[in-house]
């Protein structure tokens, strides 16, 4: 079998706000083209280490991280612009959070700061990535319409399309379901499966049966440290630590 | 032992009676000013010079000269205002620099008006040597509604959610273009809001254009930016104090005309306000 190649290394990360650590000594490998589940329970860290992989902890005046992430082999602090960074290393919020711009300026909001204006570029990407974001059939012709107006799963699927639209590599979701029903749920999932063949996907959620349905690899993250990581199946069916054993079989968290 | 019923009534009356105690000056004034000044205005009384000392005419060049005044002080002021505030806002880490700047807008807003005329006297007519002009008496002006511009600029702007800068951070944007498109757009009405507040202000002020350009009498309009003015203000300060057998009628209309500018200039901000309070959708 061959293993995918690593598109994020992550070596001996740890992260404080103010003095309090909230991440020691993680080390993780993420395979291109696959899906990474983070689980845990809450304030394990799992937010704050997927905000570290493009580097939006920075704005948060008492964040300081030590430790290496490399996105293809690079250093994100040493050998990346952060606001390129961003564009390679996109994020889906836990809640929905379009601007209050229309459907199709929330879409190309990312590609107007790249100063394209060309309105022919930025109709066929904002149509791609609406496909791509199993939106484009419900929203086509309400791409005038103010974002807010769409319900709270077509929203999410917006902030996807809006994401994908700058073209990234690796799209983190934190928690993108939270807030959303089941059928909303299910079509994210369908997105994010389909997504994998193109990107890299990091999905961070407290749902561990949305972790088991979607994630190649799972990992379990317990008060900043990471405890376990495996391929989803054997983690949640022959997990070696036993606290990993006692969160997924709802002994606590 | 009074019943409880009695001391609730009692409690309402006297709370219903600070209430009224409100309303009832405001009443008053306006009562007075409109019954003895609405016979004084007429077309002509908005349009011609003032006449024999004052006395007779009109106050075209009273009204002229405050609109100059309030429109270079809110050119003067607005931008830098509105850069501060983005400064304080977005930009400035919480040091002893920055919490220094904020005690210094606090206390700018608590400065008498009658001192900044004197400041104004000081730096721009005497120390720039610009002289009693408008260029002087606007920036006068400016430096006093600054502080009014910062705060209600930085309460605008930290209105509009974190998330927004967020989300336009995320894809990819700088910080001046996540301000410039994902944040400033939404703080706008505030910023408006404020900075009519400030123009109402501006407007009614005496002593801050007393010693920088205010003209006893000059029944002309003023020709440069460095030439002297009237202005409503002091122009009824002037013919209620200076001038002996001024009619009543021109008193009190300068009265409601200055009070119109004020009141209108408070009603568009209370509408851009509401207009823009319901069309928020976060």
């Amino acid at each position: 079998m061959v293993t995918p190649p690593i598109k994020i290394s992550v070596q001996n990360l740890n992260a404080f706000f103010s003095t309090a650590p909230s991440l020691m000594n993680v080390d993780i490998d993420i395979e291109a083209n696959q899906i990474l589940s983070v689980i845990g329970p809450a304030n394990s860290g799992k937010t704050t280490f997927l905000r570290c992989l493009n580097r939006l902890n920075d704005f948060t005046p008492t964040f300081k991280m030590t430790g290496r992430i490399a996105l293809d082999n690079k250093d994100i602090y040493k050998e990346y612009d952060p606001v390129l960074l961003r564009r390679k290393v996109g994020i889906i919020f836990a809640l929905p959070m379009p601007l209050p711009l229309t459907v199709f300026e929330n879409v190309v909001y990312g590609l107007r700061r790249q100063y394209i204006k060309d309105k022919k570029i930025l109709s066929e990407a904002a149509e791609k990535a609406l496909k791509d974001a199993y939106l484009w059939e419900e929203v086509k012709d309400r791409l005038d319409e103010q974002a807010m107006k769409l319900s709270g799963g077509q929203q999410q699927r917006l902030c996807i399309a809006r994401t994908l639209a700058v073209n990234p590599d690796v799209v983190l979701f934190d928690e993108p379901c939270s807030a959303l029903d089941p059928i909303s749920t299910a079509k994210i999932e369908e997105a994010m499966l389909k997504l994998k063949n193109h990107y890299t996907i990091v999905l961070v959620t407290n749902n561990t049966k949305q972790a088991a349905r979607v994630g190649d690899k799972t990992a379990f993250f317990l008060m900043g440290r990471l405890v376990e990581m495996a391929e989803t199946g054997r983690l949640f069916t022959a997990p070696q630590d036993k606290r990993t054993d006692d969160y997924i079989s709802g002994r606590f968290g | 032992m009074i019943s409880p019923r009695l001391t609730q009534k009692i409690a309402f009356s006297l709370l219903l009676l600070a209430t009224l105690m409100v309303i009832l000056p405001v009443a008053v004034v306006l009562f007075i000013i409109v019954k003895n000044g609405l016979p004084g205005i007429s077309w002509e009384f908005l349009t011609q010079m003032p006449k024999s000392g004052m006395r007779a005419g009109g106050i075209l060049p009273a009204i002229i000269g405050t609109f100059y005044l309030v429109l270079g002080a809110v050119v003067f002021a607005l931008p830098l205002g509105v850069l501060a505030a983005i400064y304080l806002s977005e930009y400035s880490k919480d040091s002893w620099m920055s919490r220094l700047v904020r005690l210094a807008i606090i206390n700018l807003a608590g400065v008498p008006s009658v001192v900044f005329g004197l400041f104004g006297l000081a730096l721009f007519v005497g120390f720039f040597k610009f002289g009693a002009s408008i260029l002087a008496g606007s920036l006068t002006l400016g430096i006093m509604i600054l502080p009014v511009i910062i705060t209600s600029s930085r309460e605008a702007l930290d209105s509009v959610p974190k998330s927004f800068r967020e989300v336009s951070l995320s894809l990819g944007s700088t910080k001046l273009q996540t301000i410039k498109y994902a944040v400033l757009p939404h703080a706008l009405p505030g910023i408006l809001t404020g900075t009519i507040l400030g123009i109402g202000r501006a407007a009614g002020e005496t002593a801050p254009i007393l010693f920088t350009v205010a003209a006893f009498y000059l029944p002309r309009l003023p020709h440069s930016a460095f030439d002297q003015v009237m202005a409503l203000p002091y122009h009824l300060y002037v013919l209620s104090t200076q001038v002996p057998n001024v009619d009543q009628k021109i008193r009190y209309g300068t009265a409601l005309v200055l009070l119109t500018i004020v009141l209108l200039m408070n009603l568009i901000a209370i509408m851009i306000r509401s207009y823009f309070r319901g069309k928020k959708k976060w």
